[in-house]
């Protein structure tokens, strides 16, 4: 009994190992931030040039005017109206199913102007981007399911493209008024 | 009786403990690889809205950060919403050297796929936010992503 004890102490003693490597895991879990950033991107006009001529108009037809106040209260062409209902007037207006004359001809010629006020919360304003961005989303994936039978996300580039240029994503933001007093 | 009697000299033998350490070290290189330090101490208090239609944000090295929101300690900053960048509040027109000393960072042929990240706080007002987006157009840094989380935006 006692000749095997001596033998086992003779081995370089591991015990330890896992209570450092305990120590180190501990450390490293109390630093780490798993933060996946996810976001909503997009793509800001660049400055106007003085020398740019002025833009060509666009028939009021193909405007979906969207305005959302210093109170977050949104007016759509005139209307308001709730921001879970946007999603839906949105898609309405780009893809014009009732050939309503008020409505753009095509998506193509639709463009979206956003205009906020200085007072709007952040929040307010990501639900509107969110939910204009998800009735794009929703008639391109429509379209892509008529000609390819898949959703926009699964095809491939050439493809992609072209969905795009049939829907591109026209979102022109204005210079936001200062009437809610914001900061 | 005494069949199923242990005998008084024999020890349990314990748990074999020898793979302990690489069950560890397994879980400790995971976290090594995951681990991102944080770079900035924030001084603001962001809470991030959140949205559906989210993407993801790639190549984190041509990310740089601007963070809108209350300050953290409202006694000595008060309670209006600051800009920071780095480990300092900012003015919307620092807004500019920060994003060309951020542009040196990065290689030359890269800086046209450097995107400005803005974390800013849900209940901040539009107006400090746009003059952020001002800035950055007027220094053309066009890519931009407003942080979010992915959720029902009515939560």
């Amino acid at each position: 009994m006692a000749r095997k004890k001596n033998r086992l102490s003779s081995e370089i003693n591991a015990g330890s190992m896992a209570d450092i490597a305990f120590l180190l895991l501990i450390f490293f879990l109390v630093t780490t931030t798993i933060n996946v950033d996810t976001g909503i991107s997009l793509l800001l006009p660049p400055m106007p040039e003085e020398t740019m001529e002025e833009p060509p108009p666009i028939k009021e037809r193909n405007i979906l005017k969207v305005l959302v106040n210093s109170n977050n209260q949104l007016l759509v062409e005139g209307k308001l109206m709730e921001v879970k209902d946007l999603r839906s007037t949105t898609k309405e207006f780009l893809t014009n199913p009732n050939n309503d004359p008020e409505l753009p001809a095509s998506t193509t010629k639709a463009v979206i102007s956003l205009k906020n006020d200085r007072g709007t919360s952040y929040n307010t304003y990501i639900s509107v981007q969110n939910e204009l961005k998800a009735a794009y989303r929703e008639v391109r994936d429509e379209s892509s399911t008529k000609m390819f039978g898949k959703p926009y996300e699964d095809l491939d580039n050439d493809k992609q493209k072209e969905i795009r240029e049939i829907h591109p994503q026209k979102i022109s933001e204005a210079e936001p008024e200062d009437i809610g007093g914001g900061n | 009786m005494s069949k199923f009697k242990k005998k008084s000299g024999d020890k349990s033998p314990g748990i074999n403990t020898a793979s302990l350490p690489d069950i560890v070290f397994m879980l400790l290189f995971f976290f090594m690889v995951t681990t991102v330090l944080r770079e900035t101490t924030l001084k603001v208090k962001v809470t991030t809205p959140f949205a559906t239609e989210v993407q993801k944000l790639e190549k984190k090295s041509l990310v740089s950060y601007i963070y809108i929101g209350k300050p953290t300690e409202p006694d000595r900053f008060g309670t209006q919403s600051r800009i920071q960048l780095n480990d300092v509040f900012a003015e919307p027109n620092d807004i500019a050297s920060f994003i060309i000393l951020e542009r040196e960072k990065v290689d030359e042929r890269l800086v046209t796929q450097m995107t400005t990240s803005i974390r800013a706080d849900k209940e901040t007002k539009m107006g400090i936010v746009t003059d952020v987006k001002q800035e950055l157009r007027k220094i053309n840094s066009l890519k931009i992503n407003y942080s979010t989380k992915k959720g029902d935006i009515r939560d």
